[in-house]
């Protein structure tokens, strides 16, 4: 009865938002919105960009990939001089090459992949100064990419598509700062720690335990953490430590966060491009897919371990709890689960790992649909639209017309674009766990045996194409050809869909509208959320199929059979 | 290119100053302000209420196993020092899981082990008690996890099992808002109540 009115609460308040926050987003990336124009205007000044002034979709997709450039290159620089930085009250040393060359990769890609132990390995100033300013970037330059796409529907005849700094500058002050301030002091109040006074030691009398405790400022990294579908927590655990996501109640914000923006840009579409409808339509294939996700992990997740049941105790009325946090129960950690697969959040309140055979693959099948159910800040967006141009063709082959999308006329060019947009992510997961099993430093990584040992390659690899960052945390990363082929994995997961998806928008702010008639295909009807659940399911579900079998599948139907 | 790159070296800039250290100090500000306890790390007489700790004394109530503590790899050790979930320095004392699969061997053979050492302090466990948790350091039991420790407790301590019952019932905290999560108990609370009726 609890987790229904979780789900209730969720639902109501993630719909409240929908409305509210879409429509707020919308007047921001229009430029109807000014309250903090007075940090807004000296930032322009400082970049020197004349906000008026637009870009091609070429310039556009230049200024973003060469900022995302000198962001890996900052972030990179920081963790290996750490050393000698200060705020560093453990004496932490250096971050070697590797991994922090794929630190960089996944903090600026939005994947945030961690292949350390935040307490052991990043000083408070790479948890400030390199990781919390990305997980304030990242989103927002995944957002400006979305919106870009967005105006090449809702402008005719037009050669800009926008101005990248503006789009980022308005994303991080006027949205994720505000969101993030307000959450930050919530998670604090409930418990989590925020704190620049290191790490205490306490002792226990009445049991004569001393502990060393690592503390830091955790609290206000959480709340952007989620909110920018980021992930990458400041300790090892991530959210599943007391000190980054404390009760049930910071446990249920951290879902409310991780879907807010995602689901609420569906609304925003709706208002830029003047029909509230193609939202909601995009918005409804989302919430199906993620409600299926979120019924079938929840049930597989309350229906014990089995390695537990074959150690003696048949009767779990708690669910399957290796792994799991007694304060959270199994039904809301899976919810956890889901939300954050689905939204590349990747953030994580237990072990992925040791969720049941169908409660993983729920989780990594999340990710595989594309991350767009409803995916990350800005990302979930663009790659859904990608897939609804993919509808759009497929249902004007049926009919026998020329597919239009919101009046604007989809020609070999925009279908090529999409084909690229959405092929190349399966095609780099494949291609990279093909890669790890086959060599032997890939089949090292591992920590359990059999189907499963399988599964959290595929599962890292698919995260971070993705740029996900959840992890099946058995799998060693922290070695070179990890560190390496997971860097790759996560830049051409994030830019491999981001330039065809800006270049979509280019092409079609190009175009002039034609005019809807009798015979026009309808996009904003149930037909067409059946039509892109069907791309969506099939795109992901068919590539991977041979994959999945050989893991969780595999698992699931190995009866009383242990590895 | 260039004036991308001089745009980009800018924005870089201004997000590390601002998105980092005017965020990060700020915030732990009207943190350190607002809700000095939560922020420090809830830390009370005998240590933090959120951080679990390794009871052995069958005079008090246990919390869960750690990942790497005493219980998983070897019931009966006991770890220099005590349990230390948090620190610092060394792999083993990072927060974390044993990451191992529902279907894994080693999974079984660690939970009989844990099976056999609940037996041993003459306790029935239930799931929660010989499973790990997330964190390695869950400071969390559920009302059942506590019940079934009762016979260890009331031998160990001559409290009469009612007396330990009605401690149970005082200290459980029941979903919060009433809907969400779990109805637990914090362990370290749960024992201290204790301490005051030994």
């Amino acid at each position: 009865m609890g987790y229904f009115w979780t789900i209730l609460t969720l639902v109501v308040a993630l719909g409240l938002t929908w409305r509210y926050l879409g429509s707020y987003m919308a007047a921001v990336f229009d430029g109807r919105v000014h309250w903090l124009g007075w940090v807004e205007r000296p930032v322009y000044r400082a970049l020197g960009t004349n906000p008026e002034q637009e870009q091609t979709w070429k310039r556009y997709a230049a200024s973003l990939v060469v900022f995302s450039g000198v962001s890996i290159a900052v972030t990179y620089l920081l963790l290996r001089i750490q050393g000698s930085l200060p705020l560093n009250p453990q004496h932490l040393g250096a971050v070697g090459n590797a991994l922090s060359f794929n630190t960089a990769s996944s903090f600026v890609t939005n994947t945030n992949w961690q292949n350390y132990g935040g307490e052991t390995t990043m000083s408070y100033f790479s948890q400030i100064g390199a990781l919390t300013v990305q997980q304030f970037v990242s989103p927002a330059v995944g957002i400006a990419a979305a919106i870009a796409l967005v105006r090449g529907f809702s402008r005719r005849n037009s050669a800009t598509i926008g101005n990248f700094w503006v789009d980022l500058v308005r994303c991080m002050f006027y949205i994720l700062l505000p969101i993030a301030f307000v959450a930050g002091i919530i998670f604090v109040g409930q418990g989590a720690v925020q704190t620049l006074s290191g790490t205490v030691s306490v002792h226990d009398a009445l049991n004569g335990v001393t502990q060393t405790i690592a503390r830091g400022p955790i609290g206000f990294m959480e709340a952007i953490k989620q909110l920018g579908t980021n992930g990458g927590g400041f300790l090892n655990a991530n959210s599943a430590t007391t000190f980054e996501n404390p009760t049930p109640l910071t446990n249920w914000l951290s879902i409310y966060l991780l879907l807010a923006i995602p689901f609420a840009l569906t609304y925003t579409f709706g208002k830029m491009v003047g029909s509230i409808r193609h939202g909601r339509a995009l918005l409804a294939a989302m919430v199906i897919i993620f409600g299926v996700w979120v019924g079938f992990t929840s049930y597989s997740e309350h229906q014990g371990n089995p390695a537990v049941a074959a150690a003696g105790i048949t009767h779990q009325p708690t669910g399957n709890t290796e792994g799991k946090e007694v304060r959270f129960g199994d039904t809301s950690t899976a919810l956890f689960g889901v939300a954050s697969t689905n939204t590349s959040t990747g953030s994580a309140d237990a072990s992925y790992d040791s969720f049941t055979p169908i409660g993983g693959f729920g989780l990594l099948t999340g990710m595989m649909l594309g991350e767009v159910t409803p995916g990350g800040t800005g990302s979930g967006l663009y790659t859904i639209l990608i897939y609804a141009i993919i509808a759009v063709f497929i249902g004007g082959l049926m009919i026998g017309r020329t597919p239009e999308y919101l009046g604007k006329k989809i020609q070999a060019k925009e279908v090529k674009l999409a084909g690229l947009g959405s092929l190349i992510m399966p095609l780099i997961v494949l291609v990279f766990t093909g890669i790890a099993v086959s060599v032997h430093a890939g089949r090292i990584g591992p920590l359990n045996a059999g189907p499963h040992g399988f599964t959290e390659i595929l599962y890292g690899l698919t995260s971070q194409g993705n740029n996900n960052g959840s992890a099946f945390g058995g799998l060693t990363g922290n070695t070179p050809f990890y560190n390496v082929v997971g860097a790759i994995d996560m830049l051409i997961g994030r830019f491999g869909i981001i330039i065809p998806a800006l270049a979509l928008g280019g092409s079609l702010a190009a175009k002039n509208v034609v005019p809807e008639s009798l015979g026009t295909f309808r996009t904003d009807n149930t037909m067409f959320v059946g039509l892109v659940i069907g791309v969506i399911v099939i795109i992901g579900g068919l590539t991977f199929f041979p994959a999945i079998s050989l893991g969780p599948i595999v698992e699931q139907l190995s009866h009383g059979k242990f590895f | 290119m260039l004036v991308h790159l001089r745009r980009s070296i800018v924005m870089a800039l201004i997000a590390f100053v601002f998105f980092g250290f005017v965020y990060a100090f700020v915030g732990t500000g009207v943190a350190q302000v607002l809700f000095k306890h939560q922020a420090d790390g809830s830390i009370g007489a005998n240590g933090s209420m959120l951080i679990g700790q390794n009871w052995t004394s069958p005079k008090y109530f246990h919390g869960r196993p750690d990942d790497a503590g005493p219980y998983a790899a070897n019931p009966k050790a006991k770890i220099a020092g005590g349990d230390n979930p948090l620190v610092a320095n060394g792999s083993s004392g990072e927060s974390g899981a044993t990451n191992l699969g529902p279907r894994s061997k080693v999974l079984v053979a660690n939970t009989k082990a844990l099976i056999a050492y609940w037996h041993t302090m003459g306790v029935n466990p239930t799931s929660d008690l010989v499973t790990t948790s997330g964190s390695g350091y869950d400071p969390d039991i559920t009302p059942a996890d506590a019940l079934v420790q009762i016979p260890m407790v009331s031998k160990a301590t001559g409290i009469a099992p009612s007396r330990l019952r009605t401690l149970i019932a005082k200290e459980t905290q029941g979903q919060e808002l009433g809907f969400l999560g779990s109805s637990y108990i914090d362990v370290l609370q749960l024992n201290e109540a204790l301490a005051a009726l030994h």
